[in-house]
């Protein structure tokens, strides 16, 4: 090649050298071509359904202006320096006062402030799980949570829900079977009340009997609750903290959803013993939460009746569901069916299986419209037909230009499907999430 | 010299772009050159009449910017360009296209069949699909025509599992191919211009770990893959994929730089072209560089020897 007066190295052993140098738990993480195609869901031309946000364009600008005011005069110091690991006082405080929204009693020592709930996954993901270590989860699970069990190397069961949730039944077969092999899960992860992503909630007699087998078996079960006081309709059921007494229950609460995800403030609270051993593993990850944040908080519930803004975003989402759900009925063709959520921020759809979701997505994509492909919510690929929906961070507009064009793309594919085999496709049985609701009404 | 580094843009490789894209500014900086990123939009020949660069470097994969449409818009407001040019761009972009004129210049590629997605709406190629099952045997590998990355590519193991698998690659595509699965080890030969003609640089070859056999996505992925250049060949195989990869370049019409993908097949030990990138990534985790440093050519004059090449050419 005449460049031999330069030394010789070896691009191939440079590559090999980063590539020995990764954990193995990296190994098992996401293919890229998802991460690229998700990528490009957030280009500013294109109707994202993808996402998971809740409007935060509700939060008056003026009351912000005024609060951050406040917080500047009052605590600039304070707001400025490190806190304490397990977070500020007062703002344990205003936790105690969301928590007992939901009727839960909780004490100051009993919680952990967080940087958004996403760490208390992670935190007891890094105090509980070895490699190789059993986690029951739900089946489709939050897909945020999928990179945290992975990195952890724990080995994921997912047990399937219908419309009252995790199935009881199967978690008791399945924990049965793990005996059998002489495995214990170390923990049991659910989003009991309006699940993301299946929108479902769990029904009484399934949060007495999960509670009941944690007792049982002296088991774990992370109790993550975002949108439990997102609620469009009904009445409100006890969280499995409050149904197990803080005994084997580690519940995750978070300000995203009733306030700001740009704040990053979740909480956990737990059984002490639990409590003392994430509160070392938070103190290696961040040593404490932004105080400037929870200085806001403070601020913000000290000034303001959080009530009030919560009660606006209900109104507002239960809107922008009942929008989607309508869009659905009008747009999605009959082999299609999908959750009715009674709260929260999603929407599960299935489609006919021959149509893979994260290919619909490259496609939908050029239509200028995204969503979430269900692989993601699994650990072990399943959900290639399934989609999630987001309604609570996209206008009424969008919602329904959306969903037009989703099922547009949806409709293309299943014509063609059936220009190639000559036959009208089955609806795909449910297997995962049975009775997911045909049609609305 | 001014040099607009064009990356980004709306393709489903747009993340891999945005990456190319930065190490390139990287070097120029480091060569000396006053860099102007633009992450391509439609602003795109405004931005090009307001920053008026010496030349373009073309860092863009996939649609709009690998498949010829960036190339004729550069040609048309007279900014010298990296890379091939809109013709060479748009053979490699469509695979199907690329195949036939491989196959027409007498170089081996796998047997296949394309359609469009008129033929299966409107002159029911359906019906031809199970002539073509006999004559190309399972698996057989469905990929969307013009598609960089590996998403769309699927295995067909048995009939039931086409349709599927042709949705599947429509949804990329309005043409899809269906080609003769050849098992064996995936080669790549980079092909950079020089002084003295094109040069093949030495072969790559990627070894994916063996649960991600079947999984084409994990198959380019560090980690999940290994990398090894030179690859451990037959000192004639290398000969003949260089040979191969060279003649797939001219056939093509490429200039400045490509990668040539080829098949070495298990058992017969036959080479095949499966494909030429126009515009290969540009990554610290990507093939050019890597062969390109096993010759002994650093990143940096990788990217001038680049350079200097797209301003030679530029019509005066």
């Amino acid at each position: 090649m005449g460049h031999d007066d330069t030394p010789k190295r070896s691009g191939a052993r440079d590559l090999e050298r980063y590539a020995g140098l990764f954990a193995r738990r990296t190994q098992a993480m996401k293919s890229s071509a998802m991460r690229d195609l998700m990528a490009v869901t957030a280009r500013p031309e294109i109707i994202s359904l993808a996402g998971g946000l809740p409007d935060t364009s509700t939060f008056p600008a003026e009351d912000f202006a005024a609060l951050m005011a406040r917080v500047a005069v009052d605590a600039s110091a304070k707001a400025l320096q490190y806190g304490p690991t397990e977070g500020l006082d007062d703002v344990k405080r205003c936790i105690a006062q969301v928590m007992a929204a939901e009727e839960m009693d909780v004490e100051p020592e009993d919680l952990l402030v967080t940087t958004g709930g996403q760490q208390v996954i992670d935190l007891v993901c890094k105090t509980l799980i070895d490699p190789g270590d059993v986690v029951v989860a739900e089946a489709p699970t939050y897909p945020g949570a999928v990179p945290v069990f992975v990195s952890y190397q724990a080995d994921v069961v997912q047990i399937e829900m219908d419309e009252h949730g995790m199935r009881t039944d199967v978690l008791r077969a399945e924990l049965e079977r793990l005996d059998r092999e002489g495995r214990v899960p170390k923990f049991i992860y659910t989003v009991p009340s309006f699940q993301n992503p299946a929108g479902v909630t769990m029904a009484l007699e399934r949060r007495r009997e999960l509670v009941r087998i944690a007792h049982e078996r002296e088991l774990i079960v992370l109790e993550d609750n975002p949108y439990g006081l997102l609620r469009y309709e009904g009445s409100p059921l006890p969280t499995l903290y409050r149904l197990d007494g803080g005994e084997f229950v580690i519940y995750l609460g978070t300000f995203s959803k009733i306030l700001s995800p740009g704040l990053r403030l979740g909480w956990a609270a737990a059984p002490r013993p639990v409590l003392d051993k994430l509160n070392l593993g938070k103190g290696g990850a961040d040593l404490c939460s932004s105080t400037l944040s929870q200085q806001f908080v403070v601020t913000y519930f000290a000034e303001r009746d959080w009530r009030t803004y919560l009660r606006s975003l209900v109104d507002l989402y239960r809107r922008r569901r009942d929008v989607m759900l309508a869009a659905l009925a009008d747009h999605f063709p009959p082999e299609a069916s999908w959750t009715r959520p009674g709260g929260g921020l999603f929407i599960w759809a299935r489609l006919p299986e021959f149509i893979d979701t994260t290919d619909l997505l490259a496609r939908a994509l050029r239509d200028n419209v995204a969503f979430v492909p269900g692989r993601a919510a699994y650990l072990d690929g399943r959900g290639g037909s399934e989609m999630r929906l987001n309604f609570s961070g996209v206008s009424d507009d969008d919602i329904r230009e959306g969903v037009r064009r989703i099922g547009k793309v949806v409709r293309e594919q299943v014509g063609l499907y059936s220009t190639l085999t000559g036959v009208k496709p089955e609806t795909a049985a449910a297997q995962n999430v049975v009775e997911l609701r045909r049609k609305a009404g | 010299m001014r040099v607009a580094v064009l990356k980004g843009g709306r393709s489903l490789e747009r993340n891999v772009s945005l990456r190319s894209g930065a190490r390139v500014e990287d070097a120029l900086q480091r060569l000396g050159h006053e860099v102007v990123p633009i992450d391509v939009g439609p602003d795109l020949v405004d931005r090009l009449g307001d920053v008026r660069p010496d030349v373009a470097f073309v860092a863009l994969h996939g649609r709009g910017g690998e498949d010829g449409t960036v190339q004729e818009l550069l040609e048309l407001v007279g900014v010298p360009y990296t890379a091939s040019g809109p013709s060479a761009c748009s053979r490699c972009m469509d695979k199907v296209v690329a195949k036939h004129e491989l196959r027409g210049a007498g170089l081996p590629t796998p047997d296949f069949y394309a359609f469009s997605q008129a033929a299966f709406e409107e002159l029911g190629a359906g019906r031809a699909l199970p002539a073509l099952e006999e004559r190309l045997d399972f698996p057989i590998v469905v990929k969307p025509a013009a598609q960089g990355s590996a998403l769309g590519i699927k295995f067909a193991r048995t009939a039931a599992d086409v349709p599927g698998a042709i949705v599947a690659a429509f949804s990329y595509d309005t043409k899809v191919l269906l080609e003769r699965y050849v098992e064996g080890r995936d080669l790549a030969v980079s092909v950079l211009d020089g002084p003295h003609g094109p040069e093949a640089l030495p072969v790559v070859e990627a070894i994916p770990h063996e649960e991600h056999f079947y999984d084409f996505e994990a198959r380019y992925e560090i980690g999940r893959t290994a990398f090894v250049c030179p690859a451990l060949l037959e000192p004639e195989t290398t000969a003949r994929a260089q040979e191969l990869a060279l003649a797939a370049y001219a056939t093509l019409g490429c200039s400045g730089f490509a990668r040539v993908d080829l098949l070495l097949e298990q058992g017969t030990g036959e080479l095949y072209l499966l494909e030429a990138n126009a515009i290969p990534g540009l990554t610290d985790t990507s093939l050019l560089p890597l062969a390109a440093e096993a010759a002994g050519i650093s990143f940096e004059g990788l990217i001038a020897r680049i350079v200097e090449l797209a301003v030679e050419t530029a019509p005066a």
